[in-house]
């Protein structure tokens, strides 16, 4: 393996574009124009480099790689411990993969305040994949929560009408998530006298009355991370008021870092406690896959029905962790990868239109697929991936949870299958209003079609959904040991509990 | 008993910081207006110099006849509030100097209630505490009203003085009730008597209580801090500054040492009263700012919420506790040096302006300053990776050792509610369109403090090893 510290040149090699932003003197045009491409150059620099962890990384072993270690507070036994294995591995090049089309999509849609855009977009990009990356709880706490700050920024200064209220919604729900898991984390330090995550999974072993605090502490946070009903109220308006990219980064990056949260440390820290709680998941996740469903069924704004379909959307994902099978775990992350690329360029597609009309509700549109062929084709495209066309990405996902979960219970698997009908509900009413039908308004007459930098934005989304939906062996491979290691601690964690309980 | 050598060795930055605030005094008289700017330097250098004596060399023990002690937490503590105070009196100047009262006497001032702090730090015994801690008010009222020709800076003042008396009297009342049931005013002796079961324990615990209660007023927690606001919107901005950082630091580490000194015996007892004015101090602080139009008094609902963190530390009890309180106090006197900075930057044609709607665009009209203030801010509300984040983190971490869970989760939920007000102002400076733009101050020394300040809490996190040593080896001075 190279010796270079790859996964922390991925992590701050972002902040090095930011830097020069922040530098960068001069006209303001100039400034603009420089920031501009230097965010695009440094993202599509990291992505590339992110490309070489996929290459390079060893699909049979099950444990991290490429880890590095280094003392940060030795004093305190908290240190700077990065390390990747098959599930992080697809995160990490989502975040890569979504910032370099984040930036390029809002070339030309942002005007104002570009060079702060741009450091924005960069110091996000070194949080998320620093959190993904993060095997140390103090550290992967510091990204985690780091993302708040630039999110913050970029809803309430490029957002829509009540960006205000959005952001502050956003920040403070998080918030209050958080601080609970920070506790939590504390407390785990405090029983292990270091926050290494490696050691706490083999040597933490907390009673069950621990397991339950710990585990809601840490469900408080992701739960509203992913988010979950009923804290999920934050989302339709974060959504609704960020900026496109913004969106774009919080249903493709930011909502994964709860179900990945779940994968990474409720599961494997705390067992029996998700033994205990896997009902509740259930019947919450139920709910929200129906609830949210019909909520956005009546939609009158785009991004808030997108919204509304992403809550339905992660309900499955949080159903396939707690199933703890290997279809359903599988299919879990698969879902969560496909939704990354598949919401995130729903986004993209409504910012395609709102860009021209400054508009984002549904009854505004009608008949664009007579002045807008290529942008027909897109937006088919995705929403067809939404409501999982077998041969896209969206199907592959839903298909292994609906399996493995029915293979768990069958009442689960049957009323999470539901919103498959309504998803192709909403999904095509809200395709039909916007693309088909006459082009009677006046203001839509003259609506360009999709430009040059656009397909650019689209094509990459386009062929990684085909991949994944014809191939997807490349991608459920190299995590396929690492979701087998997950399920089989898991399950001797329970065995070796149940025994203890038996014979007291 | 004879005062030997060892005893002047013990005490000589004391003794140098007394000796060159009587000279400078006498120099200012002689020299009258016109000396003011030769005094501030001068102090300025004496305050720096007297801590770097502190640690140059280092020694440690009890000196004259035990009524004062030397230690690493003393040291520490004293460092860092002769820090805040040296670094307030170059701060103030452009200030006093708009306002026509730029004069000698306000550095000599400010240095002789650092010497009142140092002997409170140091206080070994009941006696040298309240000489400390008079010598410090007294010096402290003059300040608060120092912008004599205003009516708010005299009220202020005033209002200080009065509520400053009723806690000193309480403390003094509760000295007394102490000596009367452990037979002695010095720490070692009120120690002895608690540990032997001489004392009468009831008595001595109502007389703790009125020491604490006359120590919760100079620190301002909760439910004595109803001084905090008025003083800190009425005194002058540098003087409130100043207040933020020094005094509060004093008289901290007063607490912890008359808490964790003579009355440690005592701690299932005091520590009820500590958690309960640390919760009550946490969620005042977060609570009542939400409304303040001010930024001045926003500043003191933001220092009673952080001395309510602090506190926590404190009631741990244990050397974890105090190494969060040492760590705590540390990045809170680079943050809050830092806002203040920039609050003295406020000025709109020549006139000072304390509104956070003035900050309206900041983000726009200036952005280095208002990039600076969001870091503090997300600091201040405990947002990483900046250095706030590791303050509470440290203190969250004694907490639980401690098993205090529960203040531990009001403390993270009140920290939630906290944010929403330090967020107000980033959204002001950000979210907002510019009003009538603030003037551009010239690069000076608050311009300097600002950006360093800043520059401390936003890279932080790359090491917070050596400030963790630091408070590592200050918490060592109680639990050798």
């Amino acid at each position: 393996m190279s010796s270079w510290p790859i996964l922390s040149l991925v992590t701050f090699l972002p902040l090095a574009g930011a830097l020069f932003c922040m530098v960068v003197n001069g006209p303001k045009e100039v400034v603009d124009r420089n920031c501009r491409s230097a965010a695009l150059i440094t993202s599509l620099v990291t992505f590339l480099l992110s490309l070489t962890l996929w290459t390079q990384f060893d699909i049979a072993k099950p444990g991290f790689q490429f880890e590095e270690k280094l003392a940060w507070i030795p004093s305190l036994n908290i240190g700077y411990h990065m390390g990747i294995d098959g599930i992080s591995l697809f995160f990490v090049l989502l975040s890569t993969l979504l910032t370099p089309i984040c930036v390029l999509s809002s070339w030309d849609a942002v005007k104002v305040r570009v060079r702060e855009y741009m450091i924005a977009f960069l110091v996000l990009e070194t949080f998320m994949v620093g959190m993904f990356c993060a095997l140390d709880l103090a550290l992967f706490y510091v990204f985690f929560e780091g993302v708040l700050i630039p999110m913050f920024l970029i809803i309430g200064v490029w957002g829509g009408q009540r960006r205000v209220y959005a952001a502050f919604k956003f920040f403070l729900y998080t918030l209050l998530g958080s601080v609970l898991m920070l506790l939590a984390i504390i407390a785990i330090y405090w029983q292990l006298g270091t926050s290494d995550l490696p050691t706490a999974f083999e040597k933490l072993n907390l009673p069950f009355r621990w397991q339950f605090w710990l585990w809601l502490a840490f469900f408080a946070s992701f739960a509203v991370k992913v988010p979950m009903w009923p804290v999920h109220t934050w989302l339709p308006d974060a959504h609704v008021e960020a900026p496109t990219a913004g969106s774009v980064i919080l249903a493709g990056v930011l909502l994964k870092m709860g179900g990945y949260g779940f994968i990474r440390f409720s599961v494997p820290l705390f067992p029996e406690a998700t033994q205990y709680f896997a009902p509740l998941i259930f019947g919450l996740s139920v709910v929200a896959v129906i609830y949210t469903s019909l909520v956005a069924l009546v939609q009158e704004d785009m991004k808030k029905l997108i919204a509304y379909s992403s809550v339905a959307h992660m309900g499955f994902v949080t159903i396939g962790i707690y199933v703890m099978n290997m279809q359903a775990v599988q299919g879990s992350i698969f879902q969560m990868l496909s939704h990354g690329i598949v919401s995130a360029a729903l986004f993209l597609c409504v910012g395609v239109v709102y860009d021209r009309m400054h508009t984002r509700e549904i009854a505004a549109y009608g008949g664009l697929v007579h002045r807008m062929p290529r942008y027909a084709f897109v937006f088919m495209f995705f929403t067809l991936a939404s409501v999982g066309l077998p041969g896209l990405s969206g199907f592959v996902g839903e298909f292994l949870v609906l399996v493995g979960t029915f293979k768990a219970n069958t009442w689960v698997a049957f009323l999470a299958a539901t919103a498959l009908i309504t998803g192709a509900a909403y999904a095509l009413w809200l395709y039909r209003k916007i693309i088909f039908g006459e082009l009677t308004k006046d203001s839509l007459k003259a609506i360009l079609d999709m430009n040059r930098r656009e397909v650019a934005v689209f094509l990459p989304l386009v062929l990684i959904t085909l991949w994944m939906g014809i191939y997807p062996a490349s991608f459920l491979d190299p995590m396929a040991p690492a979701v087998d290691k997950l399920i089989g601690d898991y399950n001797a964690a329970i065995k070796l509990a149940h025994t203890a309980s038996a014979k007291p | 008993m004879p005062i030997g050598l060892e005893s002047w060795t013990l005490a000589r930055p004391e003794i140098f910081l007394a000796a060159s605030t009587a000279l400078l005094l006498v120099y200012g008289v002689l020299r009258g207006e016109g000396s003011a700017s030769f005094v501030a330097v001068a102090t300025t250098i004496a305050l720096l110099v007297t801590a770097v004596l502190i640690f140059v060399p280092y020694r440690e023990g009890t000196a004259f006849a035990s009524l004062f002690v030397v230690d690493r937490l003393t040291g520490t503590m004293k460092v860092l509030m002769l820090v805040g105070a040296a670094i307030a009196i170059p701060m103030s100047r452009a200030y006093f100097e708009r306002v026509q009262s730029w004069r000698f006497e306000y550095p000599l001032l400010v240095a002789l209630s650092a010497l009142g702090m140092m002997l409170m730090i140091s206080a070994n015994d009941l006696m040298s505490l309240y000489v400390g801690l008079e010598l410090q008010s007294l010096a402290l009222y003059v300040i608060a009203a120092f912008q004599r020709d205003t009516v708010r800076s005299t009220e202020a003042g005033v209002k200080y003085f009065v509520l400053g008396s009723v806690a000193s009297g309480m403390l003094l009342f509760g000295a007394s009730l102490i000596y009367g049931f452990c037979g002695g005013t010095a720490f070692v002796q009120i120690s002895r008597a608690l540990i032997d079961g001489k004392a009468g324990e009831l008595g001595t615990v109502i007389g703790l209580v009125f020491v604490v209660a006359g120590l919760a007023f100079k620190i301002a927690a909760v439910p004595f801090h109803m001084w905090t606001p008025d003083v800190y919107e009425g005194a002058p901005t540098p003087v409130t500054a100043f207040f933020a950082v020094a005094p509060k630091i004093a008289a901290i580490s007063l607490t912890v040492s008359v808490l964790m000194g003579p009355f440690k015996p005592l701690f299932p007892q005091w520590q009820q009263i500590i958690v309960v004015v640390s919760v009550l101090s946490m969620a005042l602080g977060a609570f009542a700012a939400i409304g303040q139009p001010n930024i001045k008094r926003l500043m003191a609902y933001s220092s009673i919420g952080n001395v309510g963190y602090i506190l926590l530390g404190v009631a741990s009890g244990s050397e974890k506790g105090i190494q969060a309180m040492v760590f705590y106090l540390a990045i809170y006197l680079v943050m809050t040096l830092g806002t203040f900075a920039i609050i003295l930057m406020m000025q709109r044609r020549n006139v000072m302006v304390e509104n956070i709607s003035d900050l309206a665009g900041l983000g726009r009209t200036q952005p280095m300053m208002a990039f600076a203030m969001l870091l503090f801010m997300f600091s201040l509300a405990g947002i990483p990776p900046l250095a706030g984040f590791w303050a509470k983190l440290y203190v969250f971490m004694a907490a639980i050792e401690a098993r205090l869970f529960w203040p531990a989760v009001l403390g993270v939920l009140a920290s939630v509610v906290a944010s929403y007000y330090y967020l107000r102002i980033v959204k002001v400076m950000y979210f907002d369109e510019p009003t009538e733009a603030l003037d551009r101050t010239a690069f000076g020394v608050t311009r300097a403090v600002a950006f360093a300040a800043a520059l401390i809490v936003a890279v932080f996190s790359l090491a917070p090893q050596p400030l963790s040593l630091v408070a590592a080896a200050a918490a060592k001075g109680l639990f050798p």
